[in-house]
């Protein structure tokens, strides 16, 4: 339960830190949302003036801060200069969106890591773990930019998926359960660019880790007891090696809003990513530091899951952090 | 202390890849950012050996290219029209290296110009723009990592070597700068710099970002290095003759992080290359006319691109080479410094 609270306390420092420091970059920003206005003739100088001093971008750094601390606790996370909104419903509908493709993506990664990187340690050094080795490393060289857009060539040309967007231009027409279908067809590409892309990592911190433990004299003597084979690989070997899994699990957990970013781009998935991109490009501080610290949560809150689940399956971290 | 095998030949791969970038305007025919408006997205050329009657020539020759009858973009060979791949053949001027002034190129073609990867938009050479854009991303990844290794090197060792608040402050912001997502945090530090700027002030400006955002892990590792190192016997006889601090990080505790940085140089320079690819694919990076391999990517944004004109695509795959080498590098290395790490640790043990 100390652990617990402690690990806790150190997630929160992080996060506040980050977000003075995400803070402190928007400072290094010459000029604002509203320089651009003042090019525009149609709109008076009293209106730009008048904005500014609405939004506040001329006040001190610590103030602009307090203020969107302010706006965090009331659920907005700062103002959208751009939409027109605050920030917090325009990230958590997008949010969503990266969370629909991302979760579906990492799940699958792990349903077909897990076997495969077994089958593979299983046969270490014969000539199927061999190939698969070779495998994975040809995935791994290839620039994640590359292998999207190689995904995004060989669909265009081939027409089998759609290469764009999240729905087709019907989809509000659609019955619910074909909706669902659109959807999932949607989905087809920047799923199997994620979980390719994930894949070749997964597989081999798996086959590594139970590489190591199938070593084990306890596993040699489990097979004198004439334990089933599966039963001896999932059942006795897997949860030995699940230590570096568990972390590499929380990795992904933490990723899940920050990885995707450049698919989200390339398959024009309404993600995460696109908004941030635009916001970057429209100055737009507040959706940048948002978007930021949203995937910051996310990358802190898998590192203390994958904690505490380590906490919880391994006794020896338990009785390290009762002693200390 | 045997090296993985492999270790060698990639480096050498590595070299000659390198080399070849490196004097791209040789091995370009071309100037990159020379347009040719009456032809733009011409499809590859092939290279052949043996004409249409069947005589197979030493010299290897293209056919031009012409618009097939009644179609709209379509190119096909014409055969009437073979013309000959001169080697060492002049052409447009260029600096070797940066400074010396030449104009011998390694192939080119006498009275018209060959595509051996196809054209852009305008028309550019897409073969001498990825060699030149690879001066662009490769110096951009050598010199981030650079930059990031220096700090992360400094950083570690002041937090390692004197203890105390300084390394509880320095620890707590790498940290921080840990567990900000880097990709994210790169495009925010971007954001806030000014996006409009000339090409050579945006390449200085994306390695210094490039370079200064991911300085946290290797700071850590370093520090680690230096905390053990710090105790060893023949530091603490070298300070008991009265050697003074700055001597001891620089003769004795420094040399040790070395395979440390080296290794993290291998795993960071692909990653930076990369990034720079990002950034610059997203029209962040190093702007037009100037090439880089990620501009080069971008016009697969467009769909148009995407259907008609897949060679857009090929110097993807021009770019796995160097990645594939980065990475056998980076994993011998690690392998190597775990064999060290053991040889040590079983050393440690016996005395």
């Amino acid at each position: 339960m100390r652990y617990l609270l402690r690990r806790l306390g150190h997630g929160l420092f992080l996060l506040v830190g980050a977000s003075i420091l995400a803070f402190l970059f928007t400072t290094l920003a010459p000029g604002t949302y509203f320089d651009e206005m003042r090019l525009n003739p149609q709109i008076a100088p009293e209106t730009v003036a008048a904005l500014r001093a609405q939004y506040g971008v001329d006040r001190p750094l610590p103030i602009r801060y307090a203020s969107w601390l302010n706006s965090v606790f009331h659920g907005e996370m700062g103002f959208s200069f751009a939409y027109n909104s605050p920030v917090a419903p325009l990230l958590l509908v997008r949010a969503r969106n990266t969370l629909l493709l991302t979760i579906t993506a990492t799940v699958l990664a792990w349903a077909i890591a897990l076997p495969l990187g077994v089958w593979s340690a299983e046969r270490l050094g014969r000539l199927p773990d061999r190939l698969l080795s070779w495998l994975t490393a040809a995935v791994m060289v290839i620039p994640d930019l590359a292998l999207a857009l190689g995904l995004l060539v060989f669909t265009v040309r081939s027409g089998w998926f759609p290469t764009g967007g999240m729905a087709s231009v019907d989809f509000e027409t659609l019955s619910p359960l074909n909706k669902l279908r659109d959807l999932a067809w949607h989905m087809i590409l920047p799923v199997t660019a994620l979980v390719l892309l994930s894949l070749p990592l997964l597989v081999r911190h798996v086959r590594v880790a139970m590489a190591n433990v199938l070593k084990a004299p306890f596993l040699l003597a489990a097979q004198g007891h004439g334990i089933p084979r599966s039963t001896l690989l999932y059942r006795y070997a897997l949860p030995a090696a699940a230590n570096p899994l568990i972390s590499l699990f929380g990795f992904s957990i933490g990723v899940l809003l920050s990885g995707s970013l450049l698919i989200e781009v390339v398959m024009s998935w309404p993600g995460l990513g696109p908004l941030l991109l635009e916001a970057i490009l429209a100055r737009d501080p507040y959706v940048v530091v948002g978007g930021m610290l949203l995937s910051t949560l996310f990358l802190i809150g898998g590192n203390l899951l994958a904690d505490l689940f380590l906490y919880w399956a391994d006794p020896r971290i338990r009785t390290e952090s009762v002693e200390r | 202390m045997k090296l993985h095998r492999n270790f060698t030949k990639w480096l050498v791969v590595l070299g000659v890849l390198h080399a070849i970038v490196i004097c791209a305007g040789f091995f370009a025919p071309y100037d990159p950012v020379e347009q040719d408006r009456q032809s733009p997205y011409l499809p590859p050329m092939r290279l052949h050996l043996l004409d249409a009657r069947g005589h197979f020539h030493l010299r290897p020759f293209v056919y031009s290219l012409r618009l097939r009858e009644g179609s709209f973009g379509q190119f096909e060979e014409d055969a009437a029209k073979p013309q000959s791949v001169r080697f060492f053949q002049r052409g447009a001027r260029y600096r070797l290296l940066g400074f010396l002034p030449c104009r011998r190129h390694f192939f080119g073609s006498e009275n018209s110009r060959i595509y051996l990867l196809g054209t852009d938009a305008y028309g550019r050479d897409q073969l001498s723009r990825f060699l030149f854009g690879g001066q662009v991303s490769l110096l951009a990844g050598l010199l981030g990592a650079g930059i990031t290794l220096l700090i992360g090197a400094g950083v570690g060792a002041v937090a390692g070597f004197y203890g105390g608040w300084r390394d509880s402050l320095l620890m707590r912001l790498a940290e921080l700068f840990l567990a900000l997502p880097w990709l994210y945090l790169l495009f925010a530090l971007r954001a806030f710099l000014p996006l409009a700027v000339s090409p050579l002030s945006a390449f200085f400006l994306i390695i210094a970002v490039i370079g200064a955002v991911g300085w946290a892990r290797p700071a850590r590792l370093v520090r680690g290095v230096v905390l053990s190192a710090k105790e060893r016997d023949f530091i603490r006889a070298a300070r008991g003759f009265g050697a003074t601090n700055g001597y001891l990080l620089r003769r004795h505790i420094l040399p040790e992080t070395s395979s440390v940085l080296l290794t993290q140089a291998a795993i960071l320079i692909p990653q930076y290359v990369l990034a720079e690819m990002s950034l610059s694919f997203l029209g962040l990076g190093v702007p037009e006319p100037a090439p880089s391999w990620g501009s080069l990517l971008s016009s697969l944004q467009q769909y148009s691109v995407l259907v008609s004109y897949w060679w857009m695509y090929l110097p993807a795959l021009f770019m796995v080479p160097f990645f594939l080498g980065y990475l056998v590098l980076a994993s011998s290395l690690q392998d190597h410094g775990e064999a060290y790490k053991i040889e040590r640790s079983s050393l440690g043990s016996l005395t």
